[in-house]
Formats: structure tokens, sequence, C-alpha cells
């Protein structure tokens, strides 16, 4: 049987303290975007002009591509292109292969978790330490990240500490946030100064320049890259931007759509290989020129990865990210994984309510949930919705475009309601579910305004 | 097709009209009275600590107490002394044991607290990651309002790399508690000179 959101939301939702904390802290973290962003007057300007760069951007894509590629080139940089995720990872194993590389740390790279690069290595008895904290915490513990931006926000800190017990010998019951990132900074700084390999993702590639930009907070891209003599830097081609002028606008909405900081504290421009390093970028596409063709859905490309959207999403801070079961969750996972998987994903652009926070919070002024609703119509015309949803949306058709038939059903649902309770008051009926039914009342809003509506008229 | 042709084909072929870049205008952009205290005040937010100082004179006495005290102490700021040229060429394991960085910014931003820093200005890319406890000088004139006006006096592509670091490293990453410290400096001093 498929996992679906549903069914997987089912289960985080049973710890009902947990999920409140979730979805408070998400929140809080919504408001701490809301705080740095009327902070400034010009937000909604700096929006717009997000979106028309990044509508620009896609609309002359494969010249910015070529050109970032030559400057790239001409700077010392190797340039690599993948069709998919297997290509990608395939490239950087031969690089691997090629040096007999054993010690890889990764900064956080969406696009890896994407392509499974961790796990294929893995297959070919290669280990990868991911190096940003929250990141290591779910490595450790065998679980993808369940958020972009802060990838263990479904764990509590007593989590940690048993996990960082296990794994980094730390004092057992020790819960404290500063002992254990602590016992974590010693631990991967060893990590740190032997690698021989570092692998980040790629904030933002400079056309113009032919570099990129990676922001951290915690330091850890840098602390790889200026180290091991090979450094691959994995980049979705939709990160590319016109010049460097533009990364002004992008690292003032990043942060602060992100998390709600000013910046990040590091935001590294890389454009050279230090003498005796090589450095690598590999540029992929896994289904990203298929999106573009989608004109509906191309928008979707625009993104800069800030997670704002699912801060706000009513969903995701109820669910818990490993609900969406993608490397991307949240409303934007649910408009791009549609097209990496239809049939894998045909449940995503269902958990929403439409409710078009997302849309409202996306720094690029992507037009979330009108694409989530897009996406459901293609998926129900593909035959991808369950039987029971397909006959239940066939019936509402049927009754709500016929008025007498409407009118009729409603008069029985209320008596029904009325005179036979269980039959709606039952398992069966998922509305029931946690929920008391209204008590039916006596007159539908139709009838009572036939009676009073022109009477009460002036 | 080699993959190169067959994304770039599937690009140009899908890719929508051409749309044109936005005309910023720049007079939108907020505006501070004063550069220097908005600097100051975000910094600090942010962990970081800000001292305004009317010359190098102070600076110049504490490294040399810095250098005396035994620690790893590096300079790479010429005005404040000989210069460490020698760490250009250590490796991450002989950074690791650096206490304490002295290093120039060439720009600072009000609106975040961020400092560019130039890789030549680093003596090492490593440096300003690695050590404990990051101090980092620069000109009062040098502050600007914006990432924008930051963008224009400084040139990403003049040297291999370069940063803009603000304040000290830190994690939220359990259970959003902030951490000061996680990777890179423990803690971040910008001294602000005039």
């Amino acid at each position: 049987m498929k996992t679906t959101h549903a069914a997987l939301a089912e289960k985080f939702i049973a710890d009902e303290p947990r999920t409140n904390w979730h979805d408070e802290t998400l929140w809080f973290v919504r408001e701490k975007r809301d705080k740095a962003a009327h902070g400034l007057p010009e937000w909604e300007q700096l929006r717009e002009w997000g979106s028309q760069i990044k509508n620009h951007t896609l609309s002359n894509l494969s010249n910015y591509l070529k050109e970032f590629e030559e400057k790239a080139v001409a700077n010392g940089i190797k340039v690599h292109w993948a069709a998919d995720g297997d290509e990608h990872n395939k490239i950087i194993h031969d690089i691997i292969r090629k040096h007999n590389i054993q010690k890889i740390v990764k900064s956080k790279s969406m696009l890896t978790e994407e392509c499974h690069l961790n796990e294929y290595l893995q297959e070919h008895g290669i280990e990868v330490v991911d190096t940003d904290l929250g990141e290591r915490i779910v490595q450790f513990r065998k679980e993808p990240p369940s958020h972009i931006v802060l990838p263990a926000i479904h764990l509590k800190k007593e989590d940690v500490s048993a996990t960082f017990h296990e794994h980094l010998g730390t004092e057992k019951g020790n819960n404290d946030p500063q002992y254990l990132t602590e016992a974590a900074r010693q631990h991967l700084r060893d990590k740190f100064v032997q690698s021989q390999l570092a692998i980040t993702g790629v904030n933002f590639a400079v056309a113009e320049t032919g570099g990129f930009v990676v922001c951290t907070n915690e330091g850890n891209a840098d602390m790889g890259a200026h180290t091991a003599p090979v450094h691959i830097a994995c980049m979705g081609f939709e990160k590319i931007i016109p010049k460097a002028e533009h990364l002004s606008v992008f690292l003032r909405l990043l942060a602060r759509s992100a998390t709600g900081q000013p910046i990040t504290t590091y935001s590294s421009h890389f454009h050279k290989p230090r003498p005796n390093q090589e450095m690598h970028i590999v540029i992929v596409d896994n289904g990203r020129s298929r999106q573009l063709g989608r004109e509906d859905f191309r928008n979707s490309l625009k993104c800069i990865r800030c997670a704002a959207c699912f801060n706000t999403c009513p969903v995701y801070r109820r669910s818990g990210g490993h609900s969406y079961h993608t490397a991307v969750a949240g409303p934007i996972g649910s408009i791009l994984n549609p097209n990496l998987d239809m049939k894998a994903n045909a449940d995503l652009p269902f958990a929403s309510t439409l409710c078009g926070s997302c849309t409202n919070v996306c720094p690029v002024k992507i037009n979330i949930h009108e694409q989530l609703w897009k996406w459901r119509q293609i998926i129900v015309a593909e035959g991808y919705v369950a039987a029971s949803k397909k006959m239940g949306m066939m019936g509402m058709d049927f009754l709500l475009s016929r008025p007498t038939v409407y009118r009729f059903a409603g008069k029985m649902g209320r008596w029904l309601m009325r005179i036979l309770p269980f039959v709606t008051n039952n398992k069966l009926n998922v509305w029931y579910k946690q929920r008391e039914m209204p008590e039916p009342p006596k007159e539908s809003f139709r009838d009572w305004y036939l009676k009073n509506g022109k009477t009460n008229k002036k | 097709m080699s993959a190169r042709e067959k994304i770039l084909n599937a690009i140009a072929s899908n890719q929508p009209e051409l749309t044109a870049l936005p005309l910023m205008d720049k007079n939108v952009l907020i505006r501070y009275e004063d550069v220097y205290a908005q600097f100051k005040t975000v910094l600090e937010s942010i962990g970081g600590k800000v001292k305004l100082i009317p010359s190098l004179t102070e600076l110049k006495e504490q490294l040399i107490a810095d250098k005396a005290s035994g620690n790893f102490v590096v300079n790479a700021i010429a005005d404040l002394g000989k210069l460490d040229n020698q760490v250009a060429s250590f490796t991450a394991l002989d950074l690791e044991k650096v206490e304490k960085a002295y290093i120039k910014g060439t720009a600072g931003v009000a609106e975040n607290g961020a400092v560019w820093i130039y890789e030549s200005q680093m003596l090492n890319r490593l440096l300003p990651f690695i050590c404990q406890h990051l101090i980092i000088v620069i000109d009062i004139a040098a502050i600007v309002a914006t990432m924008h006006q930051a963008y224009e006096n400084i040139d990403v592509a003049k040297e291999g790399f370069g940063a803009f670091i603000a304040g000290p490293s830190k994690t939220a990453d359990i259970e959003q508690s902030l951490v000061i410290g996680a990777h890179g400096a423990r803690s971040a001093t910008i001294y602000v000179v005039g």
C-alpha cells in the first residue's frame, strides 16, 4: 500500500502535545519573518524585483547558463551537466574514485537530497558526513530532513540528547542545547580538518561573473570548502541569476523570509579555486526543463528555498515534513514533486487548505496555492486519485450543478441527521473523526431568505 | 547528444518569451539617519560586538598583548603590525589552533550588520571561519545603508573568494534555541574606526 500524506500525518498527530509544539514553533518563525519584513518599507518592492528578476532569468535561461559556464570555466572551475539525479550521482562518484577520496563532508544541499546522493554513495561503500547540525542529527537517526531550512525541527532536545549520547558519547540526559551543540562542534571540526572532499549546495549562481554564493549560519560550508583539496558545488539550473548586483535583492529577501534574520552569518562568494584546489560545479536538470515547459507551473522554478511557505502553512505545521515523503516538503514541494513523479506524489497537492498564505509570504511571488489547485485538476484528469475521492467529486458535481436535486438532498440530509443521527455520526464519515457533527438546522438559508429576505430589505 | 546539449536544448525550447529585467529605483530604499548606530544595533542583536575607536592605537596594544599571551593569534592587518603571512600556506590542521584573528573588512552594511571581506584580506580563506574569535576592523566611512550600496562598492569577482560575515557562527537547530559558536567563530567583534 502506498504511503500518503494523510496516512503519515495521522501518525505525526498521534502525539498531540508534540504536534502543538511543532505548530507553535514554526508559527514563531513565521512571526519573526513578519517582523523582519515589516522593518523594511521597501519589502513589497523587493519581492516584486525578486519576482521580475527570476521571471526574466527563466525567459533567457539557456543563454544565462551558457554565459555562466563560460565565465566559470575561465575562472578555473570545472563545469559538469547532469540530466537527472543518477547522472549527478555518477559525476560525483567519478570524481571521488579518480582521487581515491575517503573522507567527505557535505553542507546543506536539498538537491543532493532530491538526487539521493548519500544513499547512492553508501551503496558504493562511501560515507558522507553531513555537517549542518540539524542534518547531522537526522543523519545519525537515519531519517531524512523534515524541513529544508530547519532539518531537525520535528525533534525535541531530549531526542537530540539521546541521539548524541548514542553516537557521540555525550552525557546521558543532558539536554542543554549549548552542551549538545558544543559536542557536535568538536566532533565535526575533526571531520572538517581531515576532509578530502567538500560537497556544498549553491544558493545563487551569477551568470555575469561565473561565481556562486553559499549561505549558512553555522559556517559549515566554508569549513569544508576551504579545507578539502576538492570542492564540488551542486546546483539545480534554476539557481542562476543574471548579475552580481541582483544578489543584493535576493540576500535581502532570503534570510528575512527564512528565519527573520537580517542576513545569514556567512554569505560566501566563490569564484576561483584556491591554489592546488579543484573546484567543480554540477548543473542538474532532473525534471526542471520539463517543469519550465509547463506554463502553469514553470514559475515554481523561481523558488529560492527559504521555506517561508512551510512555516506559514497550517497543514505543514500540523503534519510535519516527513508526511510529505519527498526531499522538499511543504507547499512548494507539493507543486515541485508532482512534476518529478506524478503518480507517487499525487496526494501532495491535496495536502493543503488552499488558504493562500504560502503565496502571500513567498519572497519571489510564486502563486503556490493556485498551482496546487491546478495540479489537482491534472492529477484527477490523469486518474491518479483514489476511486472514493473521484466518486465523491463526481457526486458533488452532479449535486451542485442541479439546484432542485441540491435542495431536495439538503432537506433529506437535515431530516436524516435529526431522526437517524448514526447515519452521519459513525466512523465511516471522516468528518466525524475528532469532531461532533453540528445540530441540523430546521431550514436551509435559502428557505429562510425566501421568507425573510424581502421583508427585511430596505 | 551530451547531457549539456540535451539540457540546454530542452531549456531553449521550453523557456517562455523574453521578459525585461526590472529597473530598480534606489530611491525607494530605506535610509538611516546614522548608519553606524544602525549597524551597531543590528550586529548586537545577532550576537556580534561593536566598538567605535578613534584610531588603531588601542588595537595595536591589544594585538601585542594577545600575541604575548601565548595563544595562537594571527594578524592580517598591515596597519596593526607585522603580517602573519605564513598562514597563507597553513593547512586546516594548523589553523584549527588559531585562537584569534585580526582581519580588515572592506564594507559594512547597516541594515544587517554584515561586513564584506576579500580573500586577500583574510590571508587564508579558512582563517575567518576556523578561528575561535574573530576581530574585524572597518572604517566608519565604509558603512553603507543596504546591500545595494554594498555591492556597488565591491567587486565580487575581483578575487577568487570573498564573503559577507555578519556576527559569530550560530545555530538554532536544537529546538530553535539559539547557540552562538556552531562551527565557525565563537565571537565576532567589529571595531569601527572613525
